[in-house]
């Protein structure tokens, strides 16, 4: 059985189509990230789940019960936002015990409750405290603590950690994580545009643009098999590098042409059979690329070099194109020193130029 | 150190040169600055000035300089029209600002609901503050009329003993200007609170939902606080309106029936132009300017002098 | 396809709350269109019907009788030229006065808000504050100082008037419109070399028209429905409509021609009326820029 089980569903609003006939199905204490740019629809997708948003046909589920024309409250759902949306000029305590006080539950259950959360949380010195004078992230516990003391099965965050600095952000990830790990059982479904949050939090990732799932799948699938161009850019950061060639068949086997560039594909897994002379892209992450002596592509040339500490992304061009490579930190590396490319095909996508999807 | 000290001299003039040349580039804006200053100085301060000091003299017709001392005053808290005016002004001032603020928030909710038509309706309650107030009471003083309007529509109705004759019954005539002040000035109070309304994260209205919290108490509890910043501008707004009221009683009631709905500023004016009576007039004004500056003073405290204490 | 169908209740669009929702605001709606209902009908009536008849109902024969009367022979005390005399001095009264209190305005913000002059912040405050004080605290003395310089009841007089109490409320709104601009704007074209005034007519002036609808439609609004002021300031021959209609209203030769009274009311209430449903949110931004917020 699954946790939360959206079947079919379209929501509308006049005559605008977001969605026509999604389905997802989440399980019991898996933790989904939404990822997606702005627009995609990923927020929607969420709030129809809140109950925040009237479906305009189709079902939702959750904990095993058809929830759709449920209210928000009713849903055993908790919620977290990206602007907190703490209760003004309540105490961090009476905004997290408002809820339960609405429900009427008994003071003592209420006061258990919120004293477990907020030891959890860390915010327990802050239980008197009025929101404004909290910091951006301690706010951010706040509402977290306000969604736990509900005691939802299934947790929903709508960007939560959009509105932090870096550093916070960072902070807080790790502590959702965790939270999750500690929860046990809890669901959550997590929407974010930020891939880092989603590559690190997630069970499973669905990757959302212009109100259509591109992928569902874990974050190594969507990272090492993405499904189209689309998951390709959006996921890695810095981007895929892109070559535009096509297939042609020889003695061994397909094999990927680009002007001077060639790659033998006999250990790419294809998903669909290749037409000899079908037009390509090639998709290369930048550390699946090798600096190496005798590589498979020679002729390249250093143009920049962007030292990050840790790592280092070297720009490469062999006068067809710019590629991006990623190596070792420590490595030495001068504009305009010649270089070869090695290229691991197990690590390869390729795309059919045509629709943009694997091949 | 000779150098320094010799030196020292040296520095001061371009120092100097440039205050002035600062000075000079300024002159132009103290320039313009200038009337308004005169205007500060000479009506805002120097007419306030003056009318208080004539409210200590025996000034009939014509203005004196003699002094009287409090004299003025206490015939002024023996006079009859002058106390019915300050009950008067403290009713209709309740009356209307509270008014003003429960109607306005009401209707201001009550567009918030995503109703068709918001824009008609908006424009329907506000229309009336853009009317003079010597247009609203006369309407209103012919729509209340006992003898042709409102008692004698219901009448006709077949309610026979119906009656409403406000506006000129002594006891009940003060509040028909409340009325017709409800009408003019609510939809000024429902604009600000809708601009209130329309302002409140929409994230915090998603959390109230998912916690169940019903949409009554969602106002009462979490919006209304933060709407304190625009009730507080629309009292200061409608309090102001209170104290300057004068035309609607001439237009609806001319301050009767008898004396039944005198206020301060009628008081003043008549006994200023009418009654010769610059004295007692300038008093009565005296009054009001101590009554508006004990109400604006813990507000101007409270905004201004006490936020600065607090983050120094 | 069935098995996708959403079950249980569907939530209603129409239900009774939705109702009473509808129900408050329509309620309140007549409740604020009643007066002005009662005037127009009122004004197409002739004196028999009104006092025979309902006060709501339409006019049988409407007929703008009234109207012409209201217009031109109504009688303001003495004389009985209608309120077609109070009409143009108003006109008179507040083109001067809504042009100037607006240049005012808009230099003393300029002023303010770009140049240090010593004191001008306290002078600010001052005139802040004299906008709460009730007018009457003022209008005695002024009256003996336009007197003794000879200006009293004059068109000069009533237009200077304005021009004073619309100070704080015009300097405010143009300070504030003008501490949201860009001081970078301001650095930029000291550094080119513009003084005082070419900055202010080259640079701000341009920029400020908005904030120039705005206090229009404050200022014509707000002259135009004066009373007190007209009253006492303007002299018998320049009495504004507000102080004209009063008169019409409370002349008490003969019986009271109701339908008269009302459609010069409605004469009085056309130009603001005009103004508000032409302006549309620009009179709320208006009021909301007015309010005084510090």
């Amino acid at each position: 059985m699954s946790a939360v089980s959206v079947r079919d569903v379209t929501v509308a609003f006049e005559a605008f189509r977001v969605f026509d006939g999604l389905s997802l199905d989440i399980e019991e204490g898996e933790f989904i990230v939404l990822l997606g740019p702005s627009g995609c629809g990923k927020s929607t997708l969420l709030n129809a789940i809140a109950g925040l948003l009237d479906v305009s046909s189709g079902q939702i589920w959750i904990g095993g019960r058809n929830v759709t024309w449920e209210e928000p409250k009713d849903r055993g759902i908790a919620m977290v936002f990206q602007s907190y949306a703490l209760y003004p000029r309540m105490s961090v305590r009476q905004n997290m015990s408002f809820g339960l006080k609405m429900a009427k539950t008994p003071k003592a259950e209420i006061a258990r409750r919120v004293h477990q959360a907020a030891e959890l949380l860390q915010i327990s010195h802050l239980l008197d405290r009025r929101p404004d004078q909290l910091s951006g992230g301690q706010r951010q516990r706040v509402a977290i603590g306000r969604a736990l003391v509900r005691d939802a099965a299934v947790f929903l965050f709508d960007e939560p950690l959009s509105n932090l600095d870096a550093k916070l952000r960072n902070e807080l990830r790790v502590e959702i994580k965790r939270l999750h790990a500690r929860l046990g059982k809890t669901t959550m479904v997590y929407v974010t545009h930020d891939q880092i949050e989603a590559m690190t939090l997630a069970d499973r990732i669905v990757v959302l643009k212009e109100q259509k799932v591109q992928q569902i799948g874990s974050p190594d699938e969507i990272y090492r098999r993405p499904a189209n161009l689309f998951v390709a850019g959006f996921v890695g950061s810095p981007q895929m590098n892109f070559i535009k060639g096509r297939i042609e068949g020889s003695g061994t086997g397909p094999e990927f042409v680009s002007g001077q560039r060639r790659l033998p594909l006999a250990e790419y897994r294809f998903v669909s059979k290749p037409r000899p002379g079908q037009q390509v892209v090639l998709g290369v992450r930048p550390e699946h690329l090798e600096i190496a002596e005798a590589g498979t592509w020679p002729g390249f040339k250093i143009d920049i070099v962007e030292p990050m500490g840790a790592d280092m992304v070297i720009w490469c061009s062999d006068g067809e194109g710019s590629i991006q490579v990623r190596t070792h930190g420590s490595r030495r590396a001068t504009p305009g020193t010649p270089l070869t490319l090695g290229v691991d095909v197990g690590q390869v996508s390729l795309f059919s130029a045509e629709t943009g999807e694997r091949i | 150190m000779t150098t320094v000290s010799i030196r020292a001299p040296g520095i001061s003039p371009p120092a100097t040169t440039k205050a002035r040349r600062r000075i000079r580039t300024r002159l132009p804006a103290a320039f313009a600055l200038l009337p308004t200053a005169l205007v500060v100085l000479v009506v805002y301060i120097g007419c306030m000035l003056w009318t208080v000091r004539l409210s200590f003299t025996s000034s009939t017709l014509l203005p004196k300089l003699d002094w009287v001392g409090l004299a003025q005053y206490s015939r002024l808290f023996a006079n009859d029209r002058f106390l019915t005016s300050a009950e008067n002004i403290v009713i209709f001032g309740a009356l209307f600002i509270s008014g003003c603020l429960i109607l306005g928030f009401l209707l201001a909710v009550f567009i918030d609901q995503n109703v068709r038509g918001e824009g008609i309706f908006r424009t329907l309650f506000l229309y009336p503050y853009a009317m003079s107030f010597v247009v609203t009471g006369v309407a209103w003083q012919w729509f209340l009329n006992p003898g042709l309007g409102l008692q004698k529509l219901v009448r006709d109705m077949g309610f026979e003993s119906f009656t409403f004759d406000w506006l000129v019954n002594q006891d009940m005539a003060i509040y028909t200007i409340v009325i017709a002040g409800l009408w003019h000035g609510s939809g000024l109070t429902m604009a600000i609170l809708l601009a209130g309304l329309r302002g409140v994260d929409e994230d915090l209205w998603k959390a109230a939902r998912v916690d169940g919290i019903p949409t009554w108490r969602v106002y009462t509890s979490i919006v209304l606080p933060l709407l304190r910043p625009m009730v507080v501008t629309a009292t200061v707004l409608l309090a102001t309106g209170v104290v300057k009221l004068y035309e609607l009683v001439v237009a609806m009631t001319l301050g009767g029936p008898g004396i039944a709905t005198e206020v301060p500023a009628k008081f003043v004016m008549d006994h200023l132009f009418e009654r010769n009576n610059i004295a007692l007039g300038t008093a009565a004004a005296t009054i009001m300017l101590i009554a508006v500056v004990s109400v604006l003073a813990p507000w101007v405290y409270a905004r201004y002098v006490r936020p600065q204490g607090r983050h120094a | 396809m069935s098995a996708v169908e959403p079950h249980g209740r569907r939530p209603r669009h129409l239900t009774i709350g939705r109702i009473g929702i509808y129900a408050f605001l329509i309620t309140a709606a007549l409740f604020f269109l009643l007066p002005l209902w009662i005037m127009i009908v009122t004004s197409l009536k002739p004196m028999d019907e009104i006092r025979l008849g309902n006060i709501v109902a339409l006019p049988t024969a409407p007929t703008f009788e009234a109207w012409t009367k209201a217009w031109s022979s109504a009688c303001t005390g003495l004389e009985c030229n209608g309120i077609s005399v109070g009409f143009w001095n108003s006109v008179r009264i507040l083109i001067p006065s809504v042009v100037l209190s607006i240049a005012a305005g808009a230099i003393n913000g300029y002023a303010l808000s770009f140049w240090r002059v010593k004191g001008a912040n306290l002078m600010f405050g001052i005139l802040l504050l004299g906008a709460f004080i009730p007018y009457q605290v003022f209008l005695y003395p002024l009256v003996r100082i336009f007197s003794m310089t000879g200006v009293y009841n004059s068109l000069l007089c009533i237009v200077l008037v304005h021009v004073i109490f619309g100070l704080p409320t015009m300097t405010l709104l143009f300070r504030n419109y003008y501490a949201g601009l860009p001081l970078e704007l301001f650095k930029a074209a000291r550094i080119d070399g513009g003084g005082f005034w070419t900055i202010f007519l080259r640079v701000i002036l341009p920029m400020s028209t908005p904030m120039i609808v705005v206090a229009s439609i404050l200022q014509v609004t707000g002259i135009w429905n004066d009373f007190i002021f007209g009253l006492t300031f303007a002299g018998r021959e320049n009495l504004p409509m507000t102080v004209q209609l009063n008169n019409i209203v409370h002349s008490t030769q003969g019986e009271r021609a109701y339908n008269v009274d009302m459609a010069a009311t409605m004469l009085a209430a056309l130009v603001p009326l005009v103004v508000y449903f032409v302006s549309g949110r620009w009179f709320v931004r208006g009021i909301a820029a007015g309010a005084v917020k510090g």
